[in-house]
């Protein structure tokens, strides 16, 4: 069988941090020119996946395929392979940016003159080149990040990693790095990214797979995840006078949010949930202000995916 | 294949040693630890002494490339951790070796480069006389080579805090200058006082730059040169097999 289409091939990895099995026996593959999103809550296993998938954890279990080569037996030849823009990881302050992206494309056995031409095009790009000679300390956190990005992509890798890239970053520095994302990937790039925003992965990836406590729950198309999880349709009604929440827990409910003198409720039938309302309404001597029916949301199917169970009806506010 | 492994293991060497050099070397641990503490020894145990300087200024020499050689290495590992550079070095086609080594260069040129000017100094001021260069090269080398893979080997278990290692190296490095035949030439040792010189590499230093002085020495110098050779060996040997199982410790 032919894998050729394939940037990415992950099978059963697992990894263990003593008895915590952060990572549970993950299988995926991502295709070429794919955008692949990792979403998942926080300590879910997105960064011990990242990191099993670019050889700096050996998996306890798995293994890892980067453009049909295996990862383990041929770490060098992968990993020129590929690009990593880390969660947390920072260029060195106390070189320029210039500098940081020569140290780079040196580790990656790239030319003087080809370092050259990339950091002019990179930094340009990135709106960093005036201040290419200025020490990175002197940056701000959208400037590093961006400095960041350059450094993982001076070789023009197959395959890009990113651990949650936008965290962090107002609306322009996020914009500038998603097209650039995008642009890339336009070029042929696979990108394999995570993030716990999931706004962000229905924008940006063509496939989600998402993570919680080390499994994987589900993998699809967002707009295939989307449609999958009905139970997170809501209604948003508001009452004049208030009525207490709890009154509300029945049926199809099965959560409840307050904002503002709004009430929204989380079911799966919001045919028999609506009229189940009114009946409410009547009994309270309550009258209905507004009522209007939402479309299921992705955010809300990730956090009923990735709690375990929700016994009832679970009130927040 | 083979050959792109060598590329790459050779080029990571260079291009890692590099970057410590151009990072690392101005660092305040290094300065300290590196340059000003050897020159405190020196004011303090041979200045204003009736010590001649030219019997003493062999063991000095070795002091310093010890002190220089390794104070660099310790810091680099766990700075990187802490400043959170290593992750993003770890994802460069690089293995665990390439670092090791890198770093090890790094507190090599470091120490070879101090102990030659401290030596041309000693030529130019006080008229120290070399009887042998070439063996006082290869035991500059030797030296440096060793000391620096001790430091190496010190910031091996580290997690992401550079004062705890420098403390840690400090308390393997001081107790090391005063057994190794340093302040008390080895011929006036015996019993276990001798023993315990012995089994300091330092001693082996001091004793194959007195042989390149024409000092007092105790051993042959092939019996140093050996020893140096293995102890480097040992050291980059653990510091590898200690780096690799606490790689990401800390990140
Ligand atoms: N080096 C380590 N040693 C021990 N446990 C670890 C280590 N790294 C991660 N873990 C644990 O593994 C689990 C998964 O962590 P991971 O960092 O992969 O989560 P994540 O999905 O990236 O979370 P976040 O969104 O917060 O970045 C967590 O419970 C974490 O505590
Ligand atoms: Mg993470």
């Amino acid at each position: 069988m032919s894998n050729d289409h394939l940037a990415l091939e992950a099978s059963h990895l697992t990894k263990l941090f003593g008895t915590l099995k952060a990572v549970d026996d993950v299988t995926f593959s991502v295709q070429r020119g794919e955008i692949f999103g990792f979403l998942g809550p926080n300590g879910a296993g997105k960064t011990t996946t990242i990191r099993m998938l670019t050889g700096l954890l050996t998996p306890n279990e798995g293994r890892v395929i980067v453009n049909g080569i295996d990862l383990h037996d041929h770490m060098i030849k992968a990993k020129m392979q590929m690009g990593v823009i880390p969660e947390v990881g920072t260029t060195y302050v106390d070189l320029t940016a210039e500098q940081n992206l020569a140290l780079t494309g040196k580790y990656y056995g790239l030319s003087r003159e080809r370092i050259r031409e990339r950091t002019k095009e990179l930094l340009g790009a990135l709106g960093l080149y005036e201040r290419r000679g200025d020490p990175v300390r002197t940056y701000s956190k959208g400037m590093r990040q961006r400095l960041s990005f350059a450094c993982a992509i001076i070789h023009e890798p197959n395959v890009l990693f990113l651990d949650e890239p936008t965290e962090g970053l107002d609306v322009q520095s996020r914009r500038l790095l998603v097209d650039m994302i995008l642009e890339l990937n336009m070029k042929g790039c696979t990108i394999f990214l995570t993030t716990h925003n999931i706004e962000e992965a229905n924008a940006l990836c063509q496939r989600v797979a998402i993570i919680n406590k080390g499994r994987l729950v589900a993998l699809d198309r967002p707009e295939a995840l989307r449609s999958s999880f009905e139970k997170t349709q809501s209604l948003e009604v508001s009452f004049d006078p208030r009525i207490a929440t709890d009154t509300l827990c029945f049926g199809h409910v099965s959560k409840i949010e307050t904002s503002g003198d709004k009430m929204i409720l989380y079911t799966d039938d919001p045919h028999a949930t609506i009229k189940q309302v009114v009946d409410v309404a009547q009994q309270e001597h309550a009258r209905i202000l507004s009522l209007r029916t939402r479309g299921p949301s992705l955010e809300e199917a990730f956090i009923m995916l990735t709690d375990d169970k929700r016994p009832g009806c679970e009130i927040v506010d | 294949m083979r050959s792109l492994i060598d590329t790459y293991f050779l080029r990571g060497i260079a291009v890692t040693a590099e970057k410590n050099m151009r990072i690392y070397y101005r660092k305040a641990p290094v300065v300290i630890f590196g340059l000003l503490f050897p020159l405190f020894m020196f004011v303090a145990f041979f200045i204003g002494r009736e010590l001649e300087i030219d019997l003493f200024f062999p063991a000095f020499l070795a002091m310093t490339l010890f002190f220089t050689s390794s104070s660099v290495g310790p810091l680099i590992t766990p700075w990187e951790k802490q400043a959170r550079t290593f992750e993003r070095l770890l994802s460069y086609p690089l293995t665990v070796g390439t670092l090791i080594l890198g770093d090890m260069a790094a507190g090599m040129l470091f120490g070879a480069g101090i102990s030659v000017l401290v030596l041309l100094l000693g030529v130019a001021f006080v008229g120290i006389g070399i009887s042998s260069v070439v063996l006082f090269l290869v035991a500059l080398l030797l030296g440096a080579i060793c000391f620096a893979s001790m430091g190496v080997l010190l910031a091996a278990p580290a997690s992401s805090s550079p004062s705890n290692i420098m403390m840690l190296s400090s308390l393997i490095r001081f107790p090391l200058i005063f057994i190794s035949g340093i302040f008390i030439p080895l011929g006036e040792l015996e019993g276990l006082r001798l023993a315990v010189s012995y089994a300091s590499p330092l001693t082996y230093l001091v004793d194959a730059m007195n042989h390149a002085a024409g000092g007092p020495t105790s051993m042959h110098v092939a019996v140093d040169i050996v020893v140096l050779i293995v102890v480097s060996a040992i050291f980059l040997i653990a510091a590898t097999a200690i780096q690799k199982r606490s790689l990401t410790k800390g990140l």
